[in-house]
């Protein structure tokens, strides 16, 4: 693929979309590009977007499945606003999108499926790129189907094998246009399509037909580039969320030194983590596809009894139905970890699309006082650390923990500065092994001091048997009993004992340290959020912002901090479940700004409003 | 001869041992007393050390049983018993697994873990105390109770159909299937004998009197008058007659798909079925099932059913124990190895 001849252009960043049909292999094609990208040393953000039905009509809005892509030579916070190259591989796709493009902006179409039967699918009655509708736009009109044909004419493959490498096309186009190395790739279509050579050969073919494509046709007269990102020194990786989380569970695993039981049930958009974890069993680790939700937490209790790292994985509707065992996890204080991956609800909600609304769940919904440790990450990466954390304060504090992701951090992905391991904490607890009590009693509720932790007897300990159970507990001998004061007792001890766990402060980012307004998230809004502040201080708006990673027990320099601000705004994808924490617990009018869309916040839409915050008061 | 991933203690247990220091708290009179004292009688001949042996329950009378068994125990929540052991002991193979639970607690509420656990063939032994009754929350009908049960929630009768518990098991792929009484010591143990024996999931329901809500339930089955022409008792290797002198047969007619019984003196050129429980076709245990309907006419009672297949246990460890060859190093390095993965970069 010989040396560009045409004009290069410098840009520091770029967003790019790709969208298509479910079956057209949008997720790889932008999968792919983000790995080329990242080979690059671009900092990267990914926001992938698919409906839940696996293969929707094809050529309808609803089977409409999209990949973006935002990369550029700074570090970057979010997957971008809005595309500035939208890759419309038929007109569902155009019109889905369409509207997210800004005046000016690329769009790639894929000319052979505008047909008149796939338009009228969609409502368009004259072809929009005919009818001048598209005129505010740089628009590429691209025969992608046909001329993928054409380049595998030679090559033997079936029509409609020679059809489907249309995305590979695509990826040649988009990699010439913006000057992407591809060598990940070629090697990704070899290891792939190992057992077909002849489709190696094809998608290769039809990368290189997209490649030279762009380099001949004088419809693409400039090629971009843009530089590789300052990021700390470091050896770095792609990584979603998802993927971050069970190479965290396996990470918490070895720094345990226990052996890891995931007990799970499929659900959306958690499975990845028990399909990445099954890989893994040379780390001791198990996996078991439990018969419901209730029995994925039952058998991660049940191991946990027995002395494993416990571990169930689900989305809301699983975590709903784990109550009652996550309650018996209370009582038993022993250590879990239960990740909910939270999506659109109430109900099935929308199972592929993105809400925070699990908090009240996360930290109230159970019978009784039932108080647990819920913490959240910030970004694709951080859920590996997240996950060491959950895991390091289950097994401390002998308690279950929630761990609130989302699709969004869980799809998603970002460049990863790879940890060393050494640097990773210890989270190994000992087992007890011995009598606590007078006359080689052995008193299974018997306090530490520091941790208020029970011991972790395990069966097959000798001289430690012992009963426990969900009934409630006498203190200390954890014989049933139904005395009044020992009730009153236990729950404010099981309340106390999560209370105080440490957890570090919080951190305040206010590089003008005159703001007067705070912005206050968890979870996955870190990014747009951050981005918004960023966008506000270099318009010269002061503001201050503080990222909650622990939502219970809550920081405790947390009340300190709010207090100091004259305004505290808390944007959530829910209804306002954290500002209804933080103005209950800290007396404070915190101003809620939420949106339960199924997508995640723009940084435009938050700067918008901050900016009235920070104007206006 | 128990799991060999189990370890035998030296120590010479005796029934003492596995009493723990609680005070048994069921009505007086209830079977549950009888089913602990057979349990805590048998336990050491097991030869497994009171630490190794773990009783699991779910919510209902019978699953008060842990508190009262001097080894690991937990009383976990209604119906999920099965689930909690099948994490226990899939990661733990040296410890021996036991779940007590109820007619309303197995077949009710927990009836998906239990079929679930049935069909992987976990290592437990399930000990389901079927009284007919709900008790713990006094006197509603429960999904083994006769059709048209008049109870508290069920004035004018129940309307359920009830399951046949053994039927539900061998339905669900259970490996070993068996049923005794509260009443009979011998033959509970004999019973309780062989499931231990059993490498994988074994069913045991045990008929218990609840003298409360439901006494006399199966009393058919206990009365000296009665019980000869009713308890059918399983011999594996013998012919299957039942009556004081031995006066009824059990037959397979030709052409028929099920069993028959038949006056003995009647038989003509048929033969009494001999009992085979290991035969590996699952009909012929369920056929022996379906002898007894809710009226409990003709009730069979031992092991229906005892054959080998891999245990759920097993078959994990195995696949841990073969991932084992690839362990490259050391946890921590084979972690960093694990993380520097796939396509990296660096920046100086």
């Amino acid at each position: 693929m010989g040396a560009p001849a045409k004009r290069v252009e410098q840009l520091d960043r770029v967003v790019i979309r790709f969208a298509g049909d479910s079956g057209d292999g949008m997720q790889l094609t932008g999968d792919r590009f983000t790995s080329e990208t990242a080979q690059l040393g671009n900092d990267i953000s990914t926001l992938p977007n698919f409906p839940a039905e696996i293969r929707a009509p094809a050529g309808t809005l609803p089977g409409v499945s999209s990949f973006q892509v935002h990369f550029a030579d700074y570090d970057i916070l979010t997957p971008g606003d809005s595309p500035n190259v939208l890759v419309a591989m038929n007109p569902a796709a155009l019109k889905a999108n369409l509207g997210d493009l800004p005046p000016g902006a690329d769009i790639i179409v894929n000319t052979d499926e505008f047909t008149r039967r796939n338009l009228a699918k969609v409502g368009y009655a004259v072809s929009p790129l005919e009818d001048g509708s598209l005129d505010g736009y740089a628009l590429h009109p691209v025969a992608l189907t046909s001329m993928t044909i054409g380049a595998l004419a030679e090559l033997g493959v079936a029509k409609k094998d020679a059809e489907r490498a249309k995305n590979m096309f695509a990826l040649g186009l988009l990699s010439w246009m913006y000057s992407r190395p591809f060598a990940s790739t070629i090697r990704f279509l070899e290891r792939k399509f190992a057992k077909r050579p002849d489709l190696v050969a094809a998608n290769k073919a039809a990368f290189q037909a997209g490649w030279n494509f762009g380099e001949t046709t004088e419809d693409f007269s400039v090629r971009y580039e843009v530089k590789p990102a300052k990021m700390r020194p470091g050896t770095y990786r792609n990584i979603t969320g998802n993927a971050a989380l069970a190479l965290g569970l396996v990470a918490a695993g070895v720094r345990a030194k226990l052996p890891v039981f995931l007990g799970a049930y499929p659900i959306t958009p958690a499975s990845d983590i028990l399909h990445e974890l099954s890989k893994h069993k040379r780390f001791g680790i198990t996996t078991m596809q439990a018969e419901d939700e209730i029995a994925a937490i039952g058998a991660a209790l049940g191991a946990a009894y027995g002395g494993a790292l416990g571990v169930t994985t689900t989305s809301g509707p699983g975590v709903a139905l784990k109550g009652e065992t996550i309650s018996l996890a209370i009582a038993l204080e022993l250590p879990l970890v239960i990740i909910d991956v939270q999506r659109a609800g109430p109900s099935t909600g929308m199972p592929t699309k993105t809400e925070q609304a699990d908090l009240n769940m996360a930290l109230y919904g159970r019978h009784g006082e039932a108080p647990l440790a819920v913490i959240a990450p910030k970004s694709p990466s951080d859920c590996f650390h997240a996950a060491i954390e959950a895991a390091r304060i289950a097994l401390k504090y002998r308690t279950p923990v929630i761990l609130l992701s989302d699709n969004y951090v869980a799809n998603g992905s970002e460049p990863w500065l790879l940890p060393d391991i050494n640097d990773l904490p210890d989270i190994s607890v000992a087992y007890t092994t011995e009598p606590n009590g007078e006359d080689g009693r052995f008193l299974p509720y018997l306090r530490d001091p520091q941790t208020m932790a029970r011991p972790w007897a395990i069966p097959g300990t000798p001289g430690l048997e012992h009963r426990i159970g969900g009934l409630e507990k006498a203190d200390k001998t954890g014989d049933i009993s139904y005395d009044p004061a020992n009730h009153e007792f236990m729950v404010r001890t099981r309340a106390e004992r999560i209370e105080s766990i440490p957890v570090p402060d919080i951190d305040i980012e206010d590089p003008d340290e005159n703001s007067r307004v705070l912005v206050l998230g968890w979870g996955s809004t870190y990014g747009p959020i951050g981005a918004a502040c960023r966008a506000l201080r270099q318009r010269g708006l002061p503001i201050a912002q503080a990222h909650l990673r622990h939502l219970a027990p809550l920081p405790g320099n947390l009340g300190e901090i709010l207090h100091a601000y004259d305004k505290v705004v808390i944007p959530e994808m829910n209804l306002g479940q954290l500002a209804h924490v933080i103005r209950a617990r800290y007396l404070i009018d915190a101003v809620p700004f939420n949106q339960v869309s199924g997508l995640p916040f723009t940084a435009a839409t938050l700067e918008n409003m901050l900016e009235d915050v920070v104007k206006n008061g | 001869m128990v799991s060999t991933s189990i370890p035998l203690t030296p120590v010479k247990l005796t029934a003492k041992d596995f009493k723990s220091d609680q005070e048994v708290r069921w009505c007086p009179g209830c079977g549950d007393y009888a089913i602990l004292a057979a349990v805590q009688q048998f336990m050491p001949e097991l030869g497994i050390a009171r630490q190794n042996t773990v009783f699991v329950s779910g919510i209902g009378c019978s699953s008060r049983f842990p508190y009262y068994m001097n080894t690991y125990g937990m009383h976990s929540i209604h119906g999920r018993a099965p689930a909690i052991a099948t994490g226990l002991s899939a990661s733990r193979p040296d410890l021996s697994v036991w779940v007590v639970t109820g007619d309303g607690d197995a077949l009710s509420i927990g009836g998906n873990h239990l079929i679930h656990a049935l069909r992987r063939n976990v290592n437990l032994k399930i000990l389901l105390f079927n009284n007919r009754i709900y008790g713990l929350t006094k006197g509603q009908y429960s999904p083994t109770s006769e059709l048209g049960k008049i109870t508290k929630s069920t004035p004018a009768g129940s309307a359920d159909s009830p399951f046949n518990p053994l039927s539900l098991a061998l339905g669900a792929e259970a490996t070993f299937v068996a049923r005794t009484i509260d009443s009979d010591r011998k033959h509970l143990q004999s019973v309780l004998r062989a499931a231990a024996q059993h490498e994988g999931s074994a069913f045991v329901e045990i008929y218990q009197n609840c003298n409360i809500f439901n006494d006399g339930a199966f009393e058919v089955l206990k009365d000296p008058d009665t019980r000869d022409d009713h308890l059918i008792r399983l011999e594996q290797g013998q012919p299957i007659t039942f009556g004081a002198q031995g006066q009824y047969s059990v037959v397979h007619p030709a052409g028929a798909f099920g069993l028959s019984v038949r006056e003995s003196a009647e038989l003509g050129g048929e033969t009494p079925v001999v009992h085979d429980a290991t035969v590996d076709d699952p009909a012929y245990a369920f056929a022996l099932s379906r002898l007894s309907g809710s009226d409990l006419g003709t009730t069979p009672i031992g092991v229906f059913r005892n054959v080998a297949r891999p245990s759920y246990d097993e078959l994990i460890q195995k696949q841990l124990e073969d991932a084992k060859a690839q362990v490259t190093g050391t946890p921590d390095e084979m972690l960093s190895e694990l993380l520097n993965a796939g396509d990296t970069w660096t920046i100086l």
